[in-house]
């Protein structure tokens, strides 16, 4: 399969290319390239360390949004069972930009939700490049209600780049229906655990995207503004995006630092793509964790307690 | 109660608009409308509620005179008056925030972007907070996400109504997460207002966008806006672009949100205090007792 090269990873990329022609060319007669072959893997492994082991938040952003990171649907199918989706918001339509779901976690019956993007153009564009419309935040808000009226743990993944900002969205009240998601989730008496697996693009995250914990892949960020859009306002140039990305502290690293996430799972050199059942394991292992932590408090407490931890966030000087 | 005194009592209105006493403007300095380009004397504007005489043109209203405007005479008293902004994440991208921020301070007198307070609108005792647009946009950081949500909590300690007065550009992009964290913040708060039966009203003034929008802003019992207000999630330039569709014809106006449902009422500024206290009196003049399953 054709890979997807992110702009900072193409040394390693164009020398991973070298290699796989020198190790054609010994297969097909040339032995005496063995040890320049030896040399080459060595050469790509200390780049691998070097490159992948720091990257910055905008190469962290680019990894993110790489075309072959796990998606929702991919969790949906490899951590869950006996998975009935629910269509629809009940008022307008089926935002396919969301996904909602009962779904079954090692033996424990949940409700799912997560933002949806596609894996090829096509999909992409029913489901709208993951970026919701109302509909889509109304369908999640029917979905928590549900989850709470019959005491089953909500579980969500974010993977947007944003709600939309699209003419239909802002008729249909595109804020209403992230506030409203806000408020049902701010206080619903069952466990909620948030899971960042790849873009956490501002409200239309945030709509399904706090609770009980919240858990980060490494790579994932979740911020108020695109780094784009910050560059824009700041310096009037989106190009400058990455210094932005290191100002607005939004990696998976910032979020534990401010209080607001409380786990990151690593993910293998290179980014979740990578070797993506390893990830699938590493998540499912921080899941069930919190669920075995959650499951065994009264709804009442649980949303009591969510509130004193939002309470928590932020910071604030008191004078006179 | 016979029929005549039904009528006659319907003749008595039972509130009438106090002038917003705007300060001591001098009244020679000339503003223009924006709408109709008359030339206006900046103390008639003030005494007029920053509406023009002309085109009844809504300018924009900073946090002191809007307190003035709705409060009844002398019942404002401030909270968390000292509460202010730091710099949690030293951003320091084109300008320092901590730079921005003493501007802010310099030109507008205040502390952060929004103004909180106890007081009465119409012998209702309500917690009244009206944002600034001067101050940095009125974006919402820490503070004013702190100061939101206290709001909310004193108003539930005090079993107090809330009326927000919102203006503002979004979350502050300076505090990163820590500011949109405060949607999720100040939108719990409401939810507990809610849930605690006690009214809540904002009135949105141009201009509410972003995640003001997105939470608190649109959670109230009853949402009115002032005619002309710019209210949205994404601002119209963003969804031009991201479109590449021309804007319908008073796209995210007051109005245009009425007509889509979104908003209760548009209220003309003059009208808007007695509008507020009426409907403080419907939703604390309930006759049949709160009961049941919340
Ligand atoms: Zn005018």
């Amino acid at each position: 399969m054709a890979r997807h090269v992110m702009d900072f990873e193409r040394p390693i990329i164009e020398l991973e290319e070298k290699l796989a022609e020198l190790k054609r060319l010994e297969i097909a007669g040339m032995p005496e390239l063995a040890s320049e072959i030896e040399g080459l893997e060595a050469e790509i492994e200390r780049l691998r360390q070097t490159l992948y082991a720091a990257l910055s938040p905008w190469e962290k952003v680019q990894v993110a949004r790489h075309p072959e990171r796990p998606k929702t649907q991919d969790y949906l199918e490899m951590l869950f069972t006996d998975v009935v989706e629910l269509h629809g918001d009940r008022h307008h339509g089926d935002d396919e930009a969301i996904v909602a779901a009962l779904a079954t976690f090692d033996g424990r019956r949940c409700v799912v939700l997560g933002h949806r993007k596609g894996k090829t153009t096509k999909e992409n564009i029913r489901r709208n490049f993951g970026s919701p419309h109302p509909e889509g935040f109304r369908k999640a808000q029917r979905a928590m209600k549900l989850a709470e009226k019959f005491g089953l743990p909500l579980v969500t993944f974010l993977d947007t780049a944003g709600a939309y900002p699209g003419i239909e969205a802002e008729e249909r009240g595109q804020a209403w229906a992230i506030a409203e998601c806000l408020a049902t989730l701010s206080d619903l008496a069952v466990p909620v655990v948030v899971v960042g697996i790849g873009e956490g693009g501002s409200g239309g995250a945030l709509a399904i995207g706090f609770g009980d914990r919240l858990i980060m892949l490494e790579n994932a960020y979740y911020s108020v503004i695109s780094p784009e859009m910050c560059a824009l306002i700041l310096h009037k140039d989106a190009s400058r995006a990455a210094e932005s990305a290191s100002c607005l502290a939004m990696t998976a690293d910032d979020l534990v630092r401010l209080g607001i996430a409380d786990e990151v799972v690593k993910e293998p050199l290179g980014g979740a793509h990578r070797e993506p059942e390893v990830v699938f394991a590493r998540v499912a292992e921080a899941i069930s964790r919190a669920l075995t932590e959650l499951c065994g408090s009264d709804g009442a407490a649980l949303a009591e307690k969510r509130y004193a931890r939002l309470r928590a966030i932020g910071v604030v000087a008191e004078g006179e | 109660m016979p029929i005549n005194d039904w009528f006659k009592a319907r003749e008595n209105r039972k509130y009438t608009v106090t002038s917003s006493a705007s300060g001591d403007l001098p009244d020679g300095v000339w503003v223009k409308c924006a709408s109709c380009k008359h030339t206006l004397y900046q103390g008639d504007l003030a005494r007029g509620a920053w509406v023009c005489p002309h085109c009844a043109h809504h300018f924009e209203m900073n946090a002191p005179d809007r307190v003035a405007l709705l409060a009844d005479d002398g019942s404002f008293e401030e909270t968390d008056a000292g509460l202010t902004s730091v710099d949690p994440l030293r951003f320091n991208a084109a300008k320092p925030y901590t730079e921005s921020l003493a501007k802010a301070r310099e030109k507008s007198g205040l502390t952060e972007a929004i103004i909180t307070g106890r007081a009465a609108i119409g012998g209702h005792p309500v917690v009244l907070g009206a944002m600034d647009f001067r101050f940095i946009g009125a974006s919402m950081g820490s503070a004013v996400g702190e100061k939101v949500t206290r709001a909310f909590e004193l108003a539930e300690a005090e079993q107090r109504a809330v009326v927000l007065v919102t203006a503002s550009g979004g979350a502050r992009m300076q505090e990163g997460m820590l500011s949109l964290m405060q949607m999720a913040k100040t939108s719990a708060a409401a939810e507990r207002l809610a849930r605690a039966r006690l009214p809540y009203v904002s009135v949105l003034a141009n201009p509410t966008t972003g995640g003001v929008t997105a939470s608190f802003a649109v959670l109230a019992d009853v949402v009115l806006a002032e005619p002309g207000a710019l209210v949205g999630f994404a601002g119209p330039r963003l969804v031009e672009q991201t479109t590449r569709q021309s804007l319908p014809k008073g796209f995210q106006t007051a109005e245009f949100l009425m007509e889509h449902g979104m908003v209760d009422a548009v209220v003309p500024r003059p009208d808007l205090t007695v509008t507020l206290a009426t409907v403080l009196d419907y939703l604390t003049g309930g006759c049949v007792a709160a009961g049941g399953a919340s």
